[in-house]
């Protein structure tokens, strides 16, 4: 699938050469293929592309497309679309693509970015443009209690993972995950959701905080 | 090591036919108790239809399901449990019917005899406390289908003696089974995070966020599970989703552990999961269909 590619910084989605970015083709501001932006500035950079075409396709951090888009009246949507490759911490990308849409996003644009996604690989799972998607949505708050949980004394960090191992047929337990690739980051992602929705689950859990503020001491 | 023989299986539902093919897989000669006999004969048609499938699939010899099969003893009269060095029950999930059995059977078994519970959301101390003899009363809550699946979450009562709970320990590995060790407290581990995040899923679907196939298919690929959420859901039942959530509200009073309204709307609609034939997905002759 034809599509023109604009670099803007590091990506968290994309922090490797792939063979999806390599088949991109120059840019080129006339052209009506699909536009994607990469990197941590990719949303800020919008207006560089904005036009008639197929799609166009923005890569998220912790924050919503409107951002990027403006909204109003929950009647937002155009041919731009969010998205990011799901990764927890420092382990690499996974093969999912968060697609984020708007109310008024447009079905043909949302058929050719999932397009796009699908022919590269990928597993595509679209969602509305909230904080935390879909994943970090449903599985922080549940991380949040495993931690607070562990620290109350439910039972030993082995015995908890091993449970939802066995129990639901987890490739890994959720402290071995977190603590692998790095607690900090849990911090970061649970508070940017705390910020949005403001309910305990979202607060971030007593050992991500003492990680965080371990990694900001051992950083300076 | 164990010095188990006998194990007493109270309450032939699903679970406790499950258990009880543990026992007796395991060489332990096998007491099945339910009040119906038409339980007790359903359980018994469910053990040897699973047997079969084990010799089918090359996992057991002929001569061993014999074997096991001739291991199991079925009554309806409590009194047959005499003879039982551990009771495990699986009864109706109500504190009062639990503490009633083992108030009984008090009175029954041999002063040794340990008590144990499959018990999901009610607390060990609570059910221990009306045995007469809670220093014997464990945990021992199974997973579904037991004898499918390894893990137990074992706990102590907070009068468990605990020897009682090594010897229960004991038992559990001499089952076969993968024993973990948790506080006597609402849910212990698996229920108690998965059912809050269950209804998350439920909440996000009602909020217009993703759709069921979405949801699933993102935890599948990015977190690795085997399952997705919706169809694990669909699995356990909508209509057992409920009582988890209104047995679990009773005692933790969180907030995410409140029945969704969506998840009220669909056991209300017939659309319970796997068992009606839709919950979040269609199902057909046990395929599944569609998004």
């Amino acid at each position: 699938m034809q599509f023109n590619l604009l670099n803007y910084g590091n990506s968290r989605s994309f922090p490797e050469p792939h063979p999806l970015l390599d088949s991109a083709t120059p840019f080129d501001a006339s052209q009506r293929d699909i536009a994607v932006l990469v990197g941590e500035n990719a949303g800020s950079q919008l207006d560089q592309v904005v036009g008639e075409r197929r799609a166009i396709l923005v890569e998220l951090y912790t924050e919503c497309l409107g951002v990027w888009t403006g909204e109003s009246r929950a009647e937002e949507g155009s041919n731009v679309l969010g998205f990011a490759r799901f990764r927890v911490g420092d382990d690499d990308p996974s093969d999912l693509v968060e697609l984020v849409r708007q109310p008024g996003t447009s079905p043909e644009a949302i058929a050719a970015a999932t397009q796009l996604f699908e022919s590269a690989g990928f597993t595509v799972a679209v969602c509305m443009d909230q904080a935390g998607r879909i994943i970090d949505r449903l599985m922080r708050p549940y991380f949040n209690e495993v931690l607070t949980r562990l620290d109350q004394g439910l039972a030993t960090a082995s015995d908890m993972d091993l449970t939802l191992k066995l129990g639901l047929g987890y490739p890994e337990g959720p402290i071995g995950l977190l603590e692998r690739s790095g607690l900090h980051h849990h911090y970061d992602v649970t508070q940017a959701l705390f910020e949005v929705y403001g309910t305990p689950a979202f607060a971030p859990a007593r050992r991500a905080a003492v990680a965080k503020q371990r990694k900001d001491f051992e950083d300076n | 090591m164990t010095e188990i023989k006998t194990v007493a299986v109270a309450g032939a539902g699903t679970m406790g036919a499950g258990i009880a093919i543990v026992a007796a897989r395991a060489g332990f000669d096998t007491i099945v108790f339910d009040v119906s006999d038409d339980n007790l004969e359903q359980s018994r048609v469910q053990t040897e239809k699973f047997f079969a499938r084990s010799v089918e699939r090359g996992k057991l010899d002929p001569q061993d399901v014999d074997q096991i099969l001739a291991r199991f003893t079925r009554t309806s009269d409590l009194k047959d449990l005499a003879s039982a060095d551990i009771v495990i029950e699986a009864v109706f999930e109500e504190l009062s019917v639990k503490q009633d059995l083992f108030g009984r059977l008090n009175d029954i078994c041999s002063a040794s005899t340990i008590f144990a519970s499959n018990t999901s959301t009610i607390s060990i101390t609570e059910i221990a406390a009306g045995s007469g003899r809670d220093p014997q009363v464990v945990g021992m809550h199974f997973c579904l289908p037991a004898q499918l699946m390894k893990l137990v979450e074992m706990s102590p009562g907070m009068n468990t003696d605990p020897a009682m709970f090594t010897k229960a320990w004991e038992f559990c590995e001499a089952l076969g089974q993968i024993p973990v060790k948790t506080q006597d407290s609402p849910g212990f581990i698996l229920n108690y995070f998965l059912v809050p995040y269950n209804n998350d899923v439920i909440r996000l679907i009602e909020a217009g966020v993703a759709a069921p196939a979405d949801i699933d298919a993102a935890i599948k690929t990015g977190m690795g599970y085997k399952m997705g959420p919706c169809e694990l859901l669909d699995l356990i039942g909508l209509d057992t989703q409920v009582l988890l959530c209104d047995a679990f509200y009773r005692v933790t009073h969180d907030p995410r552990a409140t029945v969704p309204p969506l998840l009220r709307r669909m056991v209300a609609a017939g659309r319970l999961g796997r068992k009606s034939g839709r919950g979040f997905f269609e199902y057909e002759g046990g395929a599944m269909f569609g998004a």
